[in-house]
């Protein structure tokens, strides 16, 4: 772990987008995963979504260079591939705080260092809102103190304690953590009878 | 006290719980492909590491293969790259590959218990979020990403923490005419799309064991379109008869061995679960989704449903649905007209699904100006298929008959919707622009009634075709 992977506050411009159940084939259609690597991805984030809707918020100049994502229930649901924060995270994103979460999803932005919080849905559309009546205005997401903070609002803002202490603690990339049980790993291995062949 | 699968499975292969309060879990079987890995090799490299357990990891390639050919190298650069870089990494690294020259290629949710490689007790990760199929056989299985990927290879590990358990109990008899993907689609339906979030379900009923293994692979399969990372059914007689003989299954007095420890795994009489559903078996309909996730569906006797009966939090994304779909609620779904019809995906491309199909299409054919493709699950789908000649049932109705892929299921090969197509599908997702167009439409449904689609033309009641 290096002092850069601390995650206790992200702080940025906000992006507001509305609706539920954003699946990771919205964020990042099939055709662009056409590749071994992930670079590039950010030029394709919401693709079809932005081709369709000329107002799709990625769209609008005001909300260009936003850090922090704000989405509604069930955000990033469906399909595992990383190609979706991978996506965001090239295109800028570097937190996200919204109702609720696709688990897979929330478990390769922890991967990733980009930490989802998740919020009321009142206070998510309050914060909507404001960021859309202020998109020049910053949004820290606070981790430690499990709160998001714009103007002079303070909201509730969760996230798993896993999670969380990964990313303060800077330890969210998690395979050298894993690695740190050695030898135990292969104790497991020969304690399972599928794997010394029964 | 009385433990589940998931406690008994979770503690076998816990390596110890990290800082973080996370378990450090130890995974018993990697299945790869070629999308989601080739970036977690390349981390692997430039980190200097090597694959922990190269002998637990197995690759196969399924989601870029063109399925009309598959003569290498293919058409589509890109994925003949893809093709390529996988072929690299797996020598490199000394994993294992099912080629397409292997006879064993397939979907990897589908070759993983066809091979016996799927055993109960274990537990599984895969870079794919349909991992959960897996679990129909006793497995804990998870859908995972690259960085996660990257984890297993390097140390056969994840950090996870412990998921709630959810009881979906599914009590008496399915109706004619009325299939797994029927069952997993209400349940879907019913608990809603995020209804598992944080939850393992644990299919259990007499409906769910009276089922085939195949069956229940479809249902364990679309666990994560109801939110749940992993679902799974205990391990029983038809999990222990579906296993014996099966390649990398144990052979001989191993078999009897690993028996003992199988059934020991399952979850015992009296366990406590977080949830417990119950769903009459009886009650289950033909499903047909009418939107854009799932958990929009109907019965295919029932009217597409109004937004102002949705909860407030779906009543946005009901209307966003129906306007995607050009679909007008209070009408029959029944009678919606279709420009393709898809068999196929790792939901319903195994034996069982295709025989289902054929016995509709048989003596039929497709009608006018619909295009039909069959695909199946994996080349041992496909031998056993053409030697009872289910393709001839096919090519005489007028479907295209298939080589082993993902094909029309996410459209990342030649197999596209174009403009605004309806399909309809026995795939897991009718996401907006799933299916390789970005207006493209997807309706749903089990595979034989994808079948009597096609021969009709339009969405009909499967149980009319029944004879
Ligand atoms: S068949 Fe479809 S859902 Fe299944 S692994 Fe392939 S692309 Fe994913």
């Amino acid at each position: 772990m290096s002092r850069d992977d601390v995650r206790r506050t992200m702080v940025g411009r906000g992006i507001p987008l509305p609706g539920n159940d954003i699946d990771t084939d919205r964020i990042i259609p099939a055709r662009f995963l056409k590749s071994v690597t992930f670079e590039g991805l950010e030029a394709h984030v919401f693709a079809d979504d932005r081709t369709q809707n000329p107002d799709h918020p990625f769209n609008e100049d005001r909300y260009q260079g936003a850090a922090i994502l704000v989405v509604g229930v069930n955000f990033g649901c469906g399909s595992s591939r990383e190609h979706a924060p991978e996506a965001l995270r090239r295109w800028g994103i570097r937190g996200i705080v919204g109702e609720s979460f696709g688990e897979i999803f929330f478990g390769n932005c922890t991967a990733l260092g980009v930490p989802c919080l998740t919020a009321e849905v009142a206070d998510v559309r309050w914060l909507m809102d404001a960021v859309a009546r202020q998109p020049g205005r910053e949004i820290v997401l606070d981790l430690e103190k499990g709160e998001v903070r714009f103007g002079d609002r303070t909201i509730a803002a969760a996230i798993p304690d896993g999670a969380r202490r990964q990313l303060v603690t800077g330890t969210w990339n998690a395979t050298g953590v894993l690695l740190e049980a050695g030898e135990a790993i292969e104790r497991v291995a020969r304690s399972l009878p599928y794997i010394r062949g029964f | 006290m009385a433990e589940t699968l998931l406690d008994k499975v979770w503690r076998a292969h816990t390596v110890r719980v990290l800082p973080s309060g996370q378990t450090q879990l130890f995974i018993g079987l990697h299945l790869i492909h070629e999308v989601t890995t080739p970036q977690a090799f390349q981390m692997l490299r430039e980190a200097g590491l090597k694959v922990r357990f190269p002998e637990r990891t197995f690759a196969t390639i399924d989601h870029i293969v063109p399925t009309a050919s598959q003569a290498r190298p293919f058409g589509d650069r890109l994925a003949e790259e893809m093709a390529v870089h996988l072929v690299r990494n797996c020598k490199e690294f000394g994993v294992p590959l099912f080629d397409l020259d292997s006879g064993r290629q397939g979907i990897v949710h589908v070759i993983g218990p066809e091979l016996g490689l799927t055993q109960p007790g274990t537990t599984i990760a895969c870079g794919d979020s349909h991992t959960a199929t897996h679990g129909a056989l006793g497995a804990l299985a998870f859908g995972v990403g690259t960085s996660q990927v990257r984890d297993v290879l390097a140390t056969q590990c994840l950090a996870l923490p412990k998921p709630k358990l959810r009881q979906i109990r599914v009590e008496g008899r399915l109706a004619r005419g009325v299939y797994a993907k029927d069952v997993i689609l209400t349940i879907i339906q019913r608990l809603g799309v995020k209804g598992g979030v944080g939850y393992a379900y644990e299919y259990g009923g007499s409906a769910v064991a009276a089922m085939s293994m195949e069956e229940r692979l479809t249902i364990c399969n679309m666990s994560i379109e109801g939110g749940a990372r992993a679902g799974y059914v205990n391990p029983d007689a038809t999990t222990f008869a579906y296993l014996r003989g099966r390649p990398f299954a144990p052979q001989g007095e191993a078999f009897d061995r690993a028996l003992q420890w199988w059934k020991g795994m399952a979850t015992e009489p009296g366990a406590s679960f977080d949830d417990v559903v119950a769903l009459d078996a009886g009650a289950i309909q033909p499903v047909v989704t009418w939107g854009i996730n799932p958990g929009q569906s109907v019965g295919v006797r029932d009217p597409i449903p109004d937004p102002a009966e949705a909860s407030e939090t779906d009543r946005a994304a009901w209307a966003e649905a129906l306007t995607f779909m050009g679909f007008q609620s209070g009408r029959p779904i029944a009678g919606t007209r279709i420009d393709v019809a898809f068999i196929g995906s790792c939901t319903n491309a195994r034996l069982s699904d295709l025989r289902a199909a054929a016995a509709v299409a048989k003596g039929r054919k497709v009608a006018t100006g619909v295009r039909a493709l069959v695909v199946p699950g994996s080349q041992a789908v496909a031998a056993a298929a053409e030697a009872e000649g289910l393709h001839d049932v096919f090519l005489a109705a007028g479907f295209e008959w298939r080589k082993a892929g993902c094909s029309l299921c996410l459209g990342m090969n030649e197999d596209k919707l174009t403009g605004r197509e309806i399909c309809a599908s026995s795939s897991n997702r009718n996401f907006k622009g799933r299916q390789g167009s970005p207006l493209g439409r997807t309706l749903l449904m089990s595979p034989a009634m994808v079948a009597a689609a096609a021969v009709s033309g339009q969405v009909v009641d499967v149980r009319e075709l029944l004879t």
